[in-house]
Formats: structure tokens, C-alpha cells, sequence
């Protein structure tokens, strides 16, 4: 027990040494942070709750654009910006960015927790692949339409202001502000499924019609859970507009292809349904990623094609349910003779 | 007595199939009531009805003086009206314990309150009505690797951990040990006399039924065909042959 508490120091002193050891891959390392923090939102529903979203990405980009609204909005008119399209008035204080920064986060996190509920009344009333595909579809339709909303800039996309200070110090800045959130992120999961919550969201996934017969109030559930979600999400994609300074809707903020089942792939193959499943699985997929783009240009997408399908086959529970397996396997193993003994005493 | 569940001209058709047609019935609070009829008759179709699983086509049906059949099922569960499923339903994924963790209450428990967790006092309840039961022993175990029987008797244990004011029990004893019939004939008892949890119960085995019931009403291609003490109806020349097929 008491090596616990140790390790987790020791695993939070990494990740604080992590952008100061390799400053070279401050970037690469804060998006691996954004992986984890949409891997383990996805898991919320997906694998805790059995409902398995791919609309999740509309938080993202809806908070990339309520941040970027937030923080344009209070030192300008949103309308006149994205007309001058970066023609003239770009001038922002440190105070209205760093206020614009926070405020947006927090802003886009409330905001897409809200949205979820609003969508989630509706979908939530589909079972199984249908709310796949009409989350899947509510994220393509927002998509196109902030792509055709003139206000935040249509198709253009919309450009937010560039980190006041040195560049190396604000790859550091968003590094944190990934980690921070993810961080909290998982700190705040690991308390909620042991709560009842996290026990009423595990009874609808495994047994919807059981739990409302039971008198669990399933649909309340159902909402709240996306919406913590969504709000984390909505975090994420704040923080990503400011690190990204200038996105466009289709490719960036509401890119359903890749990181929309991105995020569902990294908890494909960490395990579902657990705690560290999707953190693994993020920094398996990431590093994968990184790799064959990198030395097997022109094959990336064959590679990352059989590595889903290997997963899928071979390893359905994800590294996380394999080594599990695994595990309660030489438990049972070493127990049996226990078992025999407490069999002959009666 | 008063009634706790009063169910008055219930009708309802699947198609062109009449499933349940004019039913009347009541059940006295308290008592245990029995529903008994062949294959088909309607026993599952008029409990799903009372429970919101389905619209009823006319008719009207109350709880506790109170008009539920448009109610859904969360609404009706959480007034304190149980049911248990034919087909055993229970989280299999999760150990007995965790299944009757989730169990608990929920109508008493204000939504703030889920964000807690579940303290010695719940876990030793829990044990408790296992124990109870006769599954102490194979509380840690996945609840789906328990047998069917057992499976049955962990769901009548969580229906206990939400402490219900009426429970409806589909074919109790199906699947169950004879040997065990008895003990769990003794448990419905309990839990309706200690508890003070009104029964509701479809049943086949007439030896059990006719043993535990204070009323039996008896259904025959979805109507009623007889009501009255266990010895009225097993006199019943009617119910005789509604079992055997006779005209």
C-alpha cells in the first residue's frame, strides 16, 4: 500500500520533468496530453456507460471556436475581425490574452457541457450503433455549419492571437495546460467511478432495461455523464485553438476522421472500460502515429490499419484487459489448490 | 385490507393477438397473492402492463390509490413497485456485491447523494440479504458465473436491497434446486412478513403457490377465469381443466 502514493509522485515528477528533459518534443508531448484527455472522455460513455459516441469531436471543435469567440469578443467586434481577416486590427494586451486564455477554457468546457445535454436528450434515445451514427452525425452537421457561418469566419477559419512572449516558453505553457487538465481529468474519474455514479453508469452499460426497472434515474445519468465528458473535451479544444493560433472548422476543429476515431482507436487498444485502458492506449497509439509517419511515409495508414485490426482480433480487451486476463488467470491458477484444501476440511 | 395494486378493465392486444382482455384483480396490501394460468394465458403480458413495460390498450391501473398506467417504468420502480424478470436479469459483469450495491434505492436517494460512495453501513446490508438468500458465499464471484437458480436468487435479493413496497416475482422457483423450494418458499415468507414487502407472484409449481398464497387468481387464454383462497381454486373444476385442456 504504501508504494502507491510513491509511485504516483514519481509518475506526476515525470510528467512535470517531461518538457524540460525533451524540449524538442514539447509539442509532440502536449499532444499526447490531448490524446489521453479525449481517449478517457471517450471512455466515460464508451466504455463505462456502453453508449459508444463518434460525435465526441463536436465538443472539440465547439470549443476551439467558444474560446476563440470569448477572447476576440472582448477586446473586438467578432464580426469585423474575421471580415479583416487578419488585415489590420490583431493587436491584443497580455491581459486580454491571458484573459481571453482562462475565460475561454472555462467557457468552452461550460458551453459544451451544455450542448451535450441539449444533444444528448435527443440521441440518447438511440441504442447501440444508431447513437454512433447520429452523434456521428450531429458532428459533421455542426461542422458544416460553422463551415458556412460567416460570423467566425466560414471555411477560412478563424485566427486567434500568437502567445505574447517567447515561443519556447508558450510550448511549455500549453504543454501544462494539456497536462493540468489531464491530470485532473483522470484524478476526478478515478474518484467518480467509485462513487455510485460511476456504479448506476457501469448497471446502464450492462444491463439498460435492468437498471430502469430498477428504478435508476437512467437518463439523468446518461446526460451527466456526457456532460462531464463533454466539458473536459471542450477544455481540450480551447486549449488546442490557443496552441494552435489559426484553425479552419472541417480539418481542424471538427475533423471527425482523425481525431473524432482517433480517440475511440486509443481505447480500442488500451481496454475499454478501464481507468488506465485509455491512457495507454493514447500513448501507444501516439507513439505508433509518430513512428510510421515518420520512417514509413506513404504506408502509415496500412500500418495503423493492421494495428486496429490486430487489436480488434487478438486482443479484444485492449492491452489494459489482456494483461488483466492474464493476471486473474494465475490467480485462479494459484488458488485452486486453496480451494481443494478448504473442500476436504468440510 | 386495502388494496395496493388495483388493476380494473385491463385490456391489450399484440396485433390480432388478445393477451390480456377485461382483467380486474387486486392485490390486498401486505398479503401475498398469486397468479397462476397455463402457458400463454397473459401472466407476464398483465405484469409488464402493471409495471409501464407497455402501454395498455384500455383499462386503468393503481398503485397506492394512485393512476400508473401511463407511467414508464423508472417512474412506477420508483414509487416502490418491483418487478422480477422470467428470464433472470442481473449485472454480470459485476461481482454480487457490486449487484446489490447498485440496487440500492435509488427513489430515496437525491442525485447529489450518488456522488458518494456506498459506506460499511450499504456493504453490510448487502452482505446481509446475500446471506439471506444463501449466496454469503459466493458474494466476490462474477455474478454471471453463477448458476441459474443462483442468478434468480441474487435478483430477489437485490429487489430486497431496494427495499420495495410491492414486489412482482415472475416464476420464482423455475430453474430452482427442488430441494432449495423450501428454503426459498420460507424467504418469500420472510421477506413478506418481517420486510413487510406485499407479493405478487406468477407461478407454476402448484405446490409452492398453494402453500404461500393468501388469494390466487388464475388466468386462461388472457382472461379471468377464477379468483378466491388456494382451496377454492384448487376445487375449481374450471381451472382443472383449463390446465388439462378439457372443454
Amino acid at each position: 500500500m504504501t508504494r502507491k502514493p510513491f509511485s504516483y509522485l514519481l509518475l506526476l515528477a515525470v510528467i512535470i520533468a517531461a518538457p524540460f528533459v525533451f524540449p524538442s518534443f514539447g509539442t509532440q508531448l502536449a499532444t499526447l496530453w490531448l490524446m489521453i484527455i479525449v481517449a478517457l472522455t471517450w471512455d466515460m460513455t464508451g466504455g463505462q456507460m456502453g453508449y459508444n459516441s463518434l460525435g465526441n469531436i463536436t465538443f472539440y471543435g465547439t470549443g476551439m471556436y467558444v474560446a476563440a469567440v470569448i477572447t476576440i469578443g472582448m477586446a473586438y467586434d467578432v464580426g469585423d475581425y474575421t471580415n479583416a481577416a487578419g488585415g489590420g486590427i490583431h493587436a491584443f494586451t497580455d491581459l486580454q490574452y491571458f484573459s481571453g486564455l482562462f475565460l475561454g477554457m472555462l467557457g468552452a468546457g461550460l458551453f459544451c457541457a451544455a450542448v451535450a445535454v441539449i444533444v444528448g436528450y435527443v440521441t440518447f434515445g438511440l441504442r447501440g450503433p444508431y447513437f454512433a451514427i447520429g452523434t456521428l452525425g450531429v458532428a459533421i452537421a455542426t461542422g458544416e455549419l460553422v463551415s458556412n457561418w460567416e460570423w467566425v469566419g466560414a471555411g477560412q477559419g478563424i485566427a486567434l492571437p500568437v502567445y505574447p512572449g517567447d515561443l519556447d516558453t508558450g510550448k511549455v505553457l500549453f504543454y501544462f495546460l494539456f497536462a493540468g487538465t489531464g491530470v485532473a481529468l483522470f484524478v476526478f474519474l478515478k474518484w467518480l467511478y467509485k462513487t455510485r455514479f460511476g456504479a448506476a453508469v457501469n448497471a446502464i452499460r450492462d444491463d439498460e432495461e435492468k437498471a430502469e426497472a430498477m428504478g435508476i434515474h437512467t437518463l439523468q445519468y446518461k446526460l451527466a455523464t456526457w456532460a462531464m465528458s463533454a466539458f473536459f473535451v471542450g477544455i481540450a479544444g480551447a486549449i488546442s485553438a490557443f496552441q494552435l493560433i489559426h484553425f479552419e472548422p472541417l480539418e481542424t476543429a471538427y475533423q471527425t476522421i482523425n481525431l473524432g476515431i482517433f480517440m475511440v482507436v486509443c481505447v480500442l487498444l488500451g481496454g475499454k472500460g478501464t481507468l488506465w485502458g485509455p491512457v495507454i492506449g493514447a500513448i501507444v497509439f501516439h507513439v505508433f502515429k509518430e513512428v510510421t509517419w515518420t520512417y514509413l511515409l506513404g504506408w502509415q495508414w496500412v500500418a495503423l490499419g493492421a494495428l486496429i485490426v490486430i487489436t480488434v482480433v487478438y486482443f479484444e480487451g485492449g492491452v489494459v484487459g489482456w494483461i488483466m486476463s492474464k493476471r486473474s488467470e494465475r490467480l485462479e491458477a494459484r488458488e485452486q489448490p486453496n480451494d481443494a484444501a478448504v473442500g476436504a476440511e468440510q | 385490507m386495502t388494496s395496493i395494486i388495483q388493476v380494473n378493465n385491463v385490456s391489450k392486444s399484440f396485433g390480432g393477438v388478445v393477451a390480456n382482455s377485461d382483467i380486474s384483480l387486486s392485490v390486498e396490501k401486505g398479503a401475498i397473492t398469486g397468479l397462476i394460468g397455463p402457458n400463454g394465458s397473459g401472466k407476464t403480458t398483465l405484469f409488464n402492463s402493471i409495471v409501464g413495460y407497455h402501454p395498455i390498450d384500455s383499462g386503468t391501473i393503481q398503485f397506492e390509490g394512485r393512476e400508473i398506467s401511463k407511467f414508464p417504468v423508472q417512474k412506477i420502480a420508483r414509487l416502490g413497485l418491483l418487478r422480477t424478470f422470467q428470464q433472470t436479469r442481473i449485472y454480470g459483469e459485476m461481482t454480487g456485491v457490486e449487484n446489490m450495491l447498485i440496487s440500492l434505492p435509488h427513489r430515496k436517494m437525491r442525485f447529489a447523494e450518488a456522488f458518494g460512495c456506498n459506506g460499511a453501513e450499504e456493504h453490510e446490508r448487502a452482505e446481509r440479504l446475500l446471506e439471506f438468500v444463501g449466496l454469503y458465499e459466493k458474494r466476490f464471484l462474477r455474478a454471471g458465473s453463477l448458476s441459474f437458480g443462483q442468478q434468480k436468487l441474487l435478483e430477489f435479493a437485490m429487489a430486497l436491497m431496494n427495499e420495495p413496497t410491492g414486489l412482482l416475482l415472475d416464476e420464482p422457483t423455475a430453474g430452482i434446486n427442488p430441494t432449495l423450494i423450501n428454503g426459498l418458499i420460507d424467504r418469500l415468507r420472510r421477506a413478506n412478513a418481517d420486510l413487510g414487502i406485499t407479493l405478487f407472484v406468477i407461478e407454476h409449481n402448484m405446490r409452492v403457490i398453494m402453500n404461500m398464497a393468501d388469494k390466487i387468481y388464475c388466468l386462461a387464454h388472457g382472461e379471468l377465469l377464477a379468483e378466491g383462497s388456494p382451496a377454492e381454486i384448487q376445487s375449481d373444476s374450471r381451472v382443472i381443466d383449463a390446465y388439462l385442456g378439457a372443454h
